[in-house]
């Protein structure tokens, strides 16, 4: 296929660490890439990639920098697909509370992102999720394992009553609006639900790393890109 | 669910080239680290480990480059250890493409080396690499826990309790730990189970055996003593045992694997 074929993913530049292989999966996965914070470019490409490694606090501090968060609003205002990664996905909900001290998210989706309950943490490896029957993220992959690696997780699901519920929600949820249903995917370590990937109009997320998950992965990324 | 026990061939690295044998047919080169990575990928491991055992520091450049070559080209968790001292050796390391970087020496010498690494790019990258062996439980050399710490390969003794050195690094804000047995290194007569069960008992951070493997009779016992992964090198690139056997004999004891 052409360079002019295939969709542009942007993989938002802002101080995340080591994006080299998120480079390289999208682009196997049959997407050009941009490692970028132009604005000019993340605001127009066909999909926004947030990766993200370490602590949530200093993720937040480099996204607000790279006027990260105000671009994701921007582009999901006009319907235009994201993906968080690993941290990249926590920094979307509402808050995250690391060593005790609490850092405002995105707010896309409330929620917090805590400590994991585990036998032995951070969740490290080769794990199956759970994803809701209608999902597209996995559609072809629903029982393939992904690579995990994290100590901190969203555990309760605070937004309506999306399909494939399989960890805690609370009883007074509000109502999510049909158009917009989220589809939520689980996983499990050691006794502890932990929220694998969401899916929410444009905006998608994984807690895991497609870009270090093989094959299963790259399929992933096809899914997704198809989307784009 | 659960995660899986992780199968992990460790591979020798010296100035860019796989050292240790390597049998396996269809090879191009055998000694090409990237395409060592790729075999190993097609044949199921869950994760790669490089030991770069070069001596000269001129040479470690070489190790970036390898890395970075095989962090495009394979898409499983990578993780380099050796000659690693200092903050900005991680910062290269994982710049080149490294997810986990392990520490052994440099963390000896100056323990606080380690809540600098895991303070500046989060304890999830940093592996505590270990080699231990048994010591007397009383005199001289003695240490509480019955094992103790060595360097230069496990011909010294560092003086330090192993199993208390594991608790302090945990503290220090490591995200795994890599035991590996000194003793049963290379006799291929088994993990040192002991040892395993010791070090479980003082760490929550996941916990990857090494040193022994020799059967496929060796390894769902490591799991059991309290072991998250397992790894392994000169079955695997002598081709003794394949990761797919491994894996096999896992499940078959009832434990998941990928």
């Amino acid at each position: 296929m052409s360079d002019e074929g295939r969709p542009l993913v942007a993989v938002l530049d802002y101080g995340s660490g080591n994006v080299r292989s998120v480079v390289r999966a999208v682009e196997r996965a049959g997407a050009r890439v941009e490692l970028t914070a132009d604005r000019s470019v993340t605001e127009r490409a066909d999909g926004l990639l947030v990766p993200g490694v370490g602590a949530f606090a200093a993720c937040m501090h480099g996204l607000r920098g790279a006027d990260g968060v105000g671009l994701i609003e921007r582009r999901l205002i006009a319907n235009r697909p994201v993906l968080g990664i690993c941290v990249g996905m926590q920094i979307l909900f509402g808050e995250g509370i690391e060593h005790g001290v609490r850092t405002e998210g995105c707010g896309e989706w409330p929620g917090t992102v805590e400590r994991l309950q585990a036998p032995v943490v951070p969740h490290m490896g080769w794990n199956t999720v759970a994803p809701p029957q209608d999902s597209t993220m996995f559609a072809g992959i629903e029982e393939e394992h992904f690579y995990f690696v994290h100590s901190y997780g969203v555990r309760r699901w605070e937004l309506g009553n999306p399909t494939g519920v399989v960890g805690p929600v609370p009883a007074d949820a509000q109502v999510d609006t049909p158009l917009r249903r989220p589809l939520v995917t689980w996983t499990e370590h050691g006794g502890d639900h932990v929220v694998a990937a969401v899916e929410h109009g444009p905006l998608w997320a994984t807690q895991f790393h497609p870009e270090k998950s093989g094959d299963a992965g790259r399929r992933l990324l096809e899914n997704w890109i198809a989307t784009l | 669910m659960s995660v899986a026990v992780r199968v992990i061939p460790c591979l020798d690295v010296d100035a860019g080239r796989v050292v240790k044998g390597v049998n396996f047919v269809d090879l191009v080169d055998a000694g090409d680290p990237v395409e060592m990575a790729r075999v190993y990928d097609d044949a199921g491991a869950d994760e790669l480990t490089f030991l770069d055992i070069t001596a000269s520091s001129g040479s470690r450049e070489t190790t970036y480059d390898v890395v970075s070559t095989t962090a495009e080209e394979v898409f499983i968790p990578l993780t380099v250890g050796g000659g690693v001292r200092t903050v900005d050796d991680v910062d290269r390391l994982l710049r080149a493409g490294a997810d986990k970087v392990g520490i052994n020496t440099a963390a000896i010498a100056r323990p606080e080396v380690i809540a600098e690494i895991a303070h500046r790019f989060g304890n999830q990258v940093l592996v505590l690499s270990v080699d231990a062996r048994r010591a007397p439980a009383h005199g001289e050399g003695a240490q509480p826990s019955g094992f103790e710490v060595t360097t230069h390969g496990g011909r010294r003794s560092a003086g330090i309790d192993a199993v208390e050195w594991v608790r302090r690094a945990d503290e220090l804000g490591v995200g795994e730990v890599l035991l590996n047995s000194m003793d049963a290194d290379g006799t291929r007569d088994g993990y040192d189970l002991e040892m395993i069960r010791a070090v479980r008992s003082v760490t929550q951070v996941p916990l990857v055996a090494s040193g022994g493997a020799g059967r496929l009779e060796h390894f769902a016992p490591a799991v059991e003593a309290g072991a998250d992964a397992v790894l392994a090198a000169s079955v695997f690139h002598f081709g003794v045992l394949t990761i797919e056997q491994v894996k096999q004999t896992l499940r078959a004891a009832g434990h998941r694997v990928r």
